[in-house]
Order: structure tokens, then C-alpha cells, then sequence
């Protein structure tokens, strides 16, 4: 066994200058964060008047589908930023990055900790904004302040899992076209197996069924529960403490991918 | 030893052996040369004693510490310039090495006078706060040893660190390998696919082929192993041959004496030395010397005889 053992003090200076180095290489090109808003902005605004008159569906459940749009589109922008972290990863490896990282005291897990922690700031980042742009659009939050921060950390939730996911992919597999695919394969189906666009109780059953397996839909569920005027913190503790169970495991899973990759270097 | 290995053996999935039965030793302070063709294992070496893969089968111990055992003892131990670079292309320079400063635990004050001591060392001054994308490839090549050398190591390692640089690039940068050891005290183990730069640099090479060590020792040594140095002596006029010839089958280690035209050439175990003797032995003949040359055996006739190949006609295989 390789041994990792290093005390607490120096994993937690670890964690905090490998994620210090992210932040600012994030921060020297602020311009990113914000043109990647563009694609929830359109989802917002397009499926918003698109889809307007959905709510006079009998059994929909919502007063108007802009505001029951917003979890919707701060979750799904979640998903699809996160699934590409991988392509950090291969990027850092083939640079050499990594190994250098890998042959120095660092510990393992701070390297991968850092890299889902960046990625949890700037979903939030970016769901704080969406949040904001669609309050300013029209869109209410009858439950206060509760509903929004409740989205808000769902989203970091769900971008740990995927950036983890994301990684774990690139970690193992190394190219490129895994990232892709992971993207392509997961961020419609999820999405659109949840109640992201559409109340649940006008889903067929069996996808009522998916949907409720989905961790997106968990995200949805524990969120939706928050935005009312009469929060339920019932289903939302419940689910939310899935996403974390969840996220907890994916993270561990991609600092077990460092062994993996050791054994091919 | 700070640097000991014992039948390291290595096999990448599915059936390439990398490594088979590889041994050294090196010890403190010195500048090792490990020189073989792409491919031959030197990589492979380096990544096993970096702590960053492990051995099939073998030991190893780096500065005192197990390579398997005590990992993170070795990794305390050691700066690794790998081939790659590994910084940061959208960070300054000095960001890169405050980086790494802060990867081996130094607090930020300590660490800000040892960032602006290597860049004033490594004549990076001017280029610190420039990105690291901005670089050329030999000033690229000095952070990259710059960063290697940030929390002190006791043993470096230097994966081909000349590869791809200009001919001036490559002279300063030998330079500076070389007062790693002089004036630092630091062991280093370098690789190189480069004859001169292991002559030039190496207390001690070893030759790797296919994974194995066939023949290691000083440069001089391995090369004083062939037959001799070549002495050619360029005449003033052509000589009487076989009186040239008389005069110079007296001097002690010289041999093979042939005389070609004005050119006269002859083997002799120390080239040097026996060029005064060569010298005395023609102006007690009357015979004018224009110039003498002394030829040592090279690396290359050294590899040609333990390979079985010239070096140059190896192929080239992945990075392994």
C-alpha cells in the first residue's frame, strides 16, 4: 500500500491551497462563469414562455411555470456544467500536472476534494445569479429566503456528484470522448426523468418510476418542497440527505480512482 | 547509498516489460546518468523511485526510505522534473513555485524569500510575474527545475531535462545541473537519450537497454575500457616514414603508428599524456609539427560494444 498518512493539519492547508489555486484560475477568467449562464438563461426564458399555459394542465399544481421552471433549469445547469470537470482532470494529466501533484507529500484526497469543491463554488455562483435573473424576470419565491438558499445548496450538492462522476471518468479512462459521452448519456434523460419541466403526476408511471431513482429528481423534490409558502422539510431533509449520501460516495469513489490511474502510469 | 534499487521489474498491461531485473546504486551527491534510447526503461525507473507507480517485483530505497513502505517519507525527500512540465500554464511563474511551496507544507514568508532566490538563481527575475504560457522552452525548462528545487530536496530527479531545447538552452541548463551537485550537495539522477549531455554531466552512467542495466561506471572509465585514444599529428612536411616510425615506437604507450601523406596517427592508452612524448620523439627526427589532436573513444563506441548497436541507429520507442 501506498501509505497516505498525514495528519489532520496539513489535509485541510492541502485541500485549501489546491483549491486556492483553482479559484484563481477561475477568477483570471471570470468571463467563463458567466458566458456559460447564457444556455440556463435561454432554457429559462425559451421553455418559460414556451411552455407558459402548461400549468392549466388539471393536476399541474403550480400557479405559474416560470416559477416552477426555476429549480428546474438551476438543477439541470448544475448537471451540465459539473459533467465536464473530467475534462480538468485529462487536461491535468496531460500536462503532467497531476504527477507532479502525485509525487509530492500532497494528500490524495486533497487533490480530488479541491477540484469538487470548485466546482460546488461555482454551481453555486452560477445558481445564485440564475436565482436572481429569474426574480428579476417575474418569478416568485413564496417561501422566503428559505427556498432559494435550499436550491442553491441542492445545486452544489448535485455538482459534487457529477463533477466526482466526471472525474472518476476521466481519471480512468483518460480520453476525452468518456467525458462527452457522459454528457450526452446522462444530462437529457436525468433532466427530463424528473419533474424538472413537468409536475409528476402527469408522467406515464413507469417514469414516475425512473424518476424517483433520479438524484436530479431528488434535488427537484427536496427543492420544490421549500419553495412554497408552507415549507415541507420532511421530504426535503429526506431527499436532500440522499443527494448528500450520495455525494459523499462519489466523492470517495473519485479519490479511489487515483489508484487506478497509479497502476497505468 | 541515497539511492539504491534492486531487480526492478515492471510489465505495463499487456505484455510490455518496461523494466526487467534493473539495479543501482548511487550514492550522495553524486550526478548519475541513466542513458539509453526511448524506451529502454529509464522513465519507468524514475516513476518507481518518485513513489508515483509501483514494481511488479523489486526493491527500492530513496534517500534511506522504502519506496513502498514509506512513500510519503520519499516524497518529503525528493524534487522530480518530470518531462512534462506540470505547472500551470495560466499562473505567473512565481505562483507556480508558491504552489509548490505550499504542497510541501512551508509557511508564506519562508517560502516568498525561497521563490525569490530561485528566480534570482535561476534568472527568472524578469519573467515571474509573466504567465507561464508566455515562456520559451529554456526559460519553461529553469521553472520547471526551479520548481523541483523549492522545498530542498535531498535527491533530484532529472527526466531528460535538455530534450527539445536549443543548443544555447542546453548549455546553460547543463550548467546549472552541474552546480546542483558542485555547490548544492544534491544527489541527482538524471536520464537523458543525449551521449554528450551524459558525458558531460554524469559522475557515473549507466547504459539501460530493455530494461536492464548492461553496463554502468564513469564516463572516463567505460571509455578507457576501449582501446586507447587516437593521437593524430599533423607534419609540416612529409617525413621520413620509417624514421618517424623508429623514433616514436620508443615512446611508452603509444602504438599502432601509421604515417598517411603528412598525416600521422597512433593509439595510446592516456592520449594526453603521451603527447609530450610524441612531441619530443618527432623534434629529435627534424620533423615540423603543425597540429595534434587527441580523439577519446566516445559514448557511442562505448554503447556499440555493450548493446551490440550504434546508439543512433536504436529506434524509437514510447516514453516508458
Amino acid at each position: 500500500m501506498m501509505s497516505n498518512t498525514v495528519g489532520m493539519g496539513p489535509w485541510v492547508g492541502a485541500t485549501w491551497w489546491m483549491t486556492h489555486r483553482q479559484l484563481k484560475a477561475l477568477l483570471r477568467q471570470p468571463a467563463v462563469l458567466v458566458i456559460t449562464l447564457v444556455q440556463p438563461m435561454v432554457w429559462l426564458f425559451l421553455f418559460g414562455n414556451l411552455f407558459r399555459r402548461v400549468v392549466e394542465l388539471p393536476g399541474f399544481g403550480a400557479a405559474s411555470y416560470l416559477d416552477y421552471l426555476v429549480p428546474g433549469v438551476v438543477v439541470m445547469n448544475a448537471v451540465s456544467s459539473s459533467m465536464w470537470a473530467g475534462m480538468g482532470s485529462i487536461d491535468e494529466i496531460e500536462r503532467g500536472t497531476l504527477n507532479r501533484f502525485l509525487v509530492s507529500p500532497v494528500s490524495r484526497a486533497a487533490i480530488m476534494n479541491a477540484n469538487v469543491i470548485v466546482q460546488a463554488l461555482s454551481v453555486a455562483f452560477q445558481s445564485v445569479l440564475i436565482v436572481l435573473l429569474a426574480w428579476a424576470a417575474g418569478a416568485h419565491y413564496p417561501g422566503g429566503v428559505a427556498g432559494p438558499v435550499a436550491l442553491v445548496v441542492a445545486s452544489m450538492l448535485l455538482g459534487t456528484v457529477f463533477s466526482a462522476l466526471s472525474n472518476v471518468f476521466g481519471m480512468t479512462l483518460r480520453q476525452r470522448e468518456s467525458i462527452i459521452g457522459l454528457s450526452i448519456f446522462l444530462l437529457l434523460p436525468l433532466t427530463f426523468l424528473s419533474t424538472a419541466f413537468m409536475a409528476k403526476s402527469l408522467m406515464p408511471g413507469w417514469m414516475q418510476a425512473i424518476a424517483s431513482a433520479n438524484p436530479v429528481n431528488w434535488a427537484l423534490e427536496a427543492v420544490r418542497g421549500t419553495l412554497t409558502a408552507s415549507v415541507d422539510w420532511h421530504t426535503a431533509l429526506v431527499n436532500g440527505g440522499g443527494l448528500l449520501a450520495l455525494a459523499a460516495l462519489t466523492v470517495w469513489l473519485s479519490t479511489r480512482s487515483f489508484r487506478a490511474y497509479q497502476r497505468t502510469v | 547509498m541515497h539511492v539504491e534499487a534492486h531487480d526492478l521489474v515492471k510489465t505495463y498491461p499487456p505484455a510490455t516489460r518496461a523494466l526487467d531485473g534493473l539495479s543501482l546504486a548511487i550514492a550522495p551527491g553524486e550526478v548519475f546518468g541513466l542513458l539509453g534510447p526511448n524506451g529502454a526503461g529509464k522513465t519507468t525507473t524514475i516513476k518507481i523511485l518518485t513513489t508515483l507507480t509501483r514494481p511488479d517485483s523489486g526493491t527500492a530505497s530513496v534517500a534511506g526510505h522504502d519506496v513502498l513502505r514509506a512513500s510519503q517519507r520519499v516524497r518529503r525527500s525528493i524534487g522530480v522534473v518530470g518531462q512534462k512540465s506540470g505547472t500551470d500554464p495560466t499562473a505567473t511563474g512565481r505562483d507556480n513555485l508558491m504552489l509548490q511551496g505550499h504542497l510541501y507544507g512551508m509557511g508564506t514568508a519562508a517560502l516568498k524569500g525561497r521563490v525569490a532566490e530561485l528566480l534570482d538563481r535561476f534568472d527568472l527575475g524578469e519573467v515571474a510575474d509573466r504567465a507561464v504560457r508566455t515562456y520559451s522552452g529554456g526559460t519553461q525548462r529553469r521553472l520547471d527545475i526551479a520548481l523541483g528545487l523549492v522545498q530542498r530536496p535531498v535527491v533530484l530527479f532529472l527526466d531528460e531535462p535538455t530534450t527539445g531545447l536549443d543548443p544555447e538552452a542546453r548549455a546553460a541548463l547543463w550548467r546549472e545541473i552541474t552546480r546542483l551537485s558542485t555547490e548544492d550537495g544534491i544527489t541527482v539522477l538524471l536520464t537523458t537519450h543525449y551521449l554528450d549531455e551524459a558525458d558531460r554531466l554524469a559522475d557515473r552512467l549507466a547504459i539501460v537497454d530493455s530494461g536492464r542495466i548492461v553496463v554502468g561506471g564513469t564516463p572516463d572509465s567505460l571509455k578507457g575500457e576501449l582501446r586507447g585514444d587516437a593521437v593524430h599529428v599533423e607534419l609540416g612536411e612529409r617525413p621520413d616514414s620509417s624514421a618517424v616510425r623508429t623514433a616514436l615506437g620508443g615512446v611508452p604507450g603509444v602504438r599502432e603508428v601509421s604515417v598517411d601523406g603528412r598525416r600521422l596517427s597512433a593509439r595510446a592508452d592516456d592520449g594526453a599524456a603521451a603527447v609530450p612524448g610524441v612531441l619530443a620523439a618527432l623534434d629529435r627526427t627534424g620533423t615540423a609539427v603543425a597540429a595534434v589532436t587527441v580523439a577519446r573513444p566516445s559514448l557511442d563506441d562505448v554503447y556499440l560494444r555493450h548493446v551490440g548497436r550504434r546508439f543512433a541507429e536504436t529506434a524509437n520507442g514510447g516514453t516508458r
